[in-house]
């Protein structure tokens, strides 16, 4: 007798009670968006029967996972939607996709002429022009392109001493780090430093959550099977991969078997977020921080929707709570709408910023020193709504910590 | 990680029993495995319905001496029981969740059950109601005598011709009305997704509530009884309100088929207290591999965090019955899948269920067992700092006697009383 219930991504165990739906940010705001139930187990029991059943209103998922944070039955219904696509979307992603896509080919063709990228793509004419060729909406505000990327400031001013350290790391970096916030790559540095983790850089590429939701499937396999290979090297060599960046963190644990089918069961468990990372040494008391005096900050924290998925953003909270001048409120569980590249595009910015304004009415009613958050997407959509600031827990954290002292703690 | 409490299962039962100890300075986590039963709420909380053996019950706290030994209740005793049950509306009200009794209290101030109008039409027991539901006195007295029933134009899940049959039965005369908004329209792109919450959120927009309570109000034609479904005030109740206010006669809000928005309502306002009393709550996680040494369980792991060790004095299970996944049937037993506890099911496959569905069902009496103070038992040997509740105590069948709120809620508070006069 079969006393286990197996099926695809567990789409069985659905029993069509729509809690999935009931916490869905995109069904709340587009009507052409058909739900998660729908989208996903009740659509796949019909795909099975026949590809000609899937819908591509699909792509109007932006696989914020909030649905299978909600579902009581364990189904995996955001992955079932990305399945779904990987194996039967018909439209072909066009010129905008495949840029937004390409963050990490983007980053490096636009880094030498960052200056001038910036304020072309600032520029009211060239956002018009986006609008109507390319379908980028004119009220989007660009990221900015860093000049010096993060990995050459590393080997000219980092990379020398790392060896000097008995205990090493291997960063993933990720390409917001890499090409336009680089200064949250020397925050991570200089903190595993003080607690006496040398940080060893990896032969890394793009870990491809945009090629994803942009439908560039073979490309982001590619990534995956290149990273997960080296992944494999690293932790061979007993490193374990910390990541500062929740998007790529959970995108290269879950969704490369579950939406790539890339197996990855012999490292997912060794790919960790920062906080996670530095939380555990500092509760099994491996580690000592110690925090400046004078550090004093209102700080409201926004745990993006990747981060809940893995569940991790307790360690977000107890590593900055830590901090003593520190005041934390925890902003409620909404997602800010952005969804990486989702956000930028023309058909969905309206939704995007309609999906965040509870977040965006509640951080300016708090009004915060600034806002905390691991994901840069979900930074650029705030500041660029709220006009407050968003830090990444690293960057708070080097600048709240007393180094020196940290260093000779441990 | 270290807590003073930890609870696995994040609902009506965990966040009582959750609110109750922080709000005492227990420092607690919440483990919960996806969303809960207050999902699938009526909008009331029913005490004690009927006892075991069928015989309709009045005054709860007056048949408490007829329940088995033991039943939660019993367990819990009668004095306890008192206390908490007075206790109950103002611990709510505390958490945002304001709740009504039926109208008339009897001797000593004891609850007398009251009575909500079903999607069926038909009446049910029950103790408590949030601001969506009327209670009524009598389920045989209906005090109105031509009722309006208003639908949304598309929206299947709330039939408003089986109410409309129920109540011909009593003797009140039914008008059932199709209501078309414009916002409310989007959602029949996808017909089958037109479901309670998606109607709730254009409902809580001021100029779509105020187009369906005008149309409304223009529909009535002197009827003294105006039932609408239960799709109004998913963030704020207010709206509920205001539209009583608008709509001319008594207005009714009648479940729906889930998710509930009453329901939904709660959850959100429990978890927001409990995180607000300073409470931590891992939302889709799942507790597993505790260690268990000498009687005494060390610390458990999540599949979420991994290896970290959660630690703490006291650990809680309310993670629910076979629905909720608190409980497993196999084609021969029943197992609690966290620690393993023993379980109380018969051993006579046969007697598991009825093929009448409206029956008495047999898995409804399974749970886990326990001593006077919920605490379980592995292998015949107690847990002491484990406790259970919610429905996953056995001991009664609350489906068939209207108790589940109440077992929840009574055996949340005994479980944090004990806790706290342990620390």
């Amino acid at each position: 007798m079969q006393e286990k219930n197996v099926s695809f991504n567990n789409f069985e165990q659905c029993i069509k009670c729509t809690i999935c739906t009931a916490y869905c940010p995109v069904v709340a705001v587009n009507p052409f968006y058909p739900g998660p139930k729908q989208a996903g187990p009740d659509g796949e029991r019909l795909r099975l029967k026949n590809k000609f059943f899937f819908d591509e209103n699909l792509k109007y998922c932006m696989n914020c996972k909030r649905c299978e944070v909600a579902c009581p039955s364990g189904v995996k219904i955001a992955d079932l939607i990305h399945s779904a696509r990987r194996r039967f979307a018909r439209e072909i992603p066009d010129l905008r996709d495949r840029v937004l896509a390409n963050t990490d080919f983007m980053g490096k063709f636009a880094r030498p002429f960052a200056p001038v990228v910036n304020s072309v793509v600032a520029s009211k004419p060239v956002k018009a022009f986006m609008d109507v060729m390319m379908d980028i909406d004119r009220e989007r505000t660009f990221p900015k392109y860093q000049g010096k990327g993060f990995t050459r400031w590393f080997k000219k001013e980092a990379a020398d001493s790392q060896s000097s350290y008995s205990k090493q790391i291997a960063f993933f970096h990720g390409c917001s780090t890499e090409f336009q916030h680089p200064e949250v790559g020397k925050a991570f540095v200089q903190v595993m430093n003080a607690v006496g983790f040398g940080v060893k850089l990896i032969d890394e590429e793009c870990c491809g959550v945009a090629m994803i939701s942009n439908g560039l499937w073979n490309q982001a396999r590619r990534h995956a099977e290149h990273n997960t290979k080296v992944f494999r090297k690293t932790v061979g060599e007993g490193l374990p991969i910390v990541g500062v960046s929740s998007t790529c963190v959970f995108t290269m644990r879950d969704e490369y078997p579950d939406v790539l089918d890339v197996d990855n069961s012999d490292v997912r468990d060794s790919i960790t977020m920062v906080e996670k990372f530095l939380f555990e040494k500092v509760d099994s008391g491996e580690v000592k921080l110690v925090f400046k005096e004078d550090y004093r900050a209102r700080i409201a924290y926004h745990c993006p929707c990747h981060n809940e998925k893995l569940g991790w953003g307790i360690f977000t909270k107890a590593l900055v709570g830590m901090i003593p001048g520190v005041s934390l409120t925890v902003l409620d569980s909404n997602c800010c709408g952005m969804a990486g590249t989702y956000g930028f595009k023309k058909e969905n910015y309206k939704y995007s910023q309609e999906i965040g304004r509870p977040l965006f009415e509640q951080i300016k009613s708090l009004a915060p020193d600034f806002v905390c958050c691991e994901c840069e997407t979900c930074k650029w959509q705030i500041e660029m709504s709220t006009g407050y600031t968003v830090l990444n827990p690293i960057v708070i954290l080097a600048d709240a910590l007393d180094l020196e002292a940290t260093a000779k703690a441990n | 990680m270290r807590f003073d409490t930890i609870i696995i299962g994040g609902g009506l039962s965990s966040l009582v029993c959750g609110i109750k100890l922080q709000k005492a300075g227990v420092k607690c986590l919440i483990v919960s495995a996806g969303q809960n039963a207050l999902h699938f709420s009526s909008g009331t909380f029913g005490l004690l319905g009927k006892l075991p053996d069928g015989t309709e019950v009045r005054e709860p706290m007056r048949s408490m001496s007829f329940l088995p030994e033991g039943h939660p209740y019993s367990k819990i005793g009668v004095d306890k029981m008192s206390e908490y049950v007075a206790e109950v509306p103002a611990f709510f009200e505390s958490c945002g969740v304001r709740l009504h009794s039926a109208p008339l209290s009897g001797e000593g101030g004891f609850p007398v059950n009251g009575y909500r109008l079903t999607p069926l039409g038909t009446l049910k027991p029950c103790w408590l109601a949030m601001e969506d539901v009327t209670l009524l006195q009598s389920k045989d007295d209906i005090p109105w005598s031509k009722a309006l029933i208003v639908n949304f134009s598309g929206f299947l899940d709330f039939n408003a011709g089986f109410i409309a049959e129920g109540l011909g039965r009593k003797g009140v005369e039914c008008r059932v009305e199709n209501v078309t908004i414009e916002g409310v329209e989007n959602l029949r792109r996808n017909p089958t997704e037109m479901r309670s919450v998606g109607i709730a959120r254009v409902m809580t927009k001021e100029n779509d509530w105020k187009e369906f309570g005008s149309k409304v109000r223009e529909l009535s034609s002197g009827e003294d009884l105006v039932i609408l479904p239960e799709v109004f005030g998913l963030g704020d109740p207010v709206i509920v309100q205001w539209l009583r206010e608008m709509i001319p006669g008594e207005v009714m809000f009648v479940g729906t088929m889930p998710p509930s928005v009453p329901g939904i309502r709660a959850q959100m306002r429990l978890k927001k207290a409990f995180e607000a009393a300073g409470g931590t709550f891992l939302s889709g996680d799942t507790a597993e591999n505790p260690s268990v040494e000498g009687g005494l369980v060390t610390s458990v792991h999540t599949v979420n965090l991994g290896e970290l060790r959660l630690s703490a004095d006291n650990y809680v299970l309310a993670s629910g019955h076979l629905f909720g996944k608190g409980l497993e049937a196999t084609p021969s037993k029943v197992i609690e899948p966290v620690f393993g506890l023993d379980t109380d099911f018969p051993t006579d496959r046969s007697s598991w269920c009825d093929e009448d569905f409206f029956a008495q069902q047999g898995y409804d009496g399974f749970g886990v067992i326990c001593d006077e103070s919920f605490r379980p038992f592995i292998d015949g040997k107690r847990v002491d700092n484990l406790f259970v509740c919610g429905s996953e105590v056995g001991g009664c069948n609350s489906l068939y006697e209207g108790s589940g709120a109440g077992v929840a809620i009574m055996t949340a508070m005994s479980v944090a009383d004990s806790i706290l006069a342990g620390k």
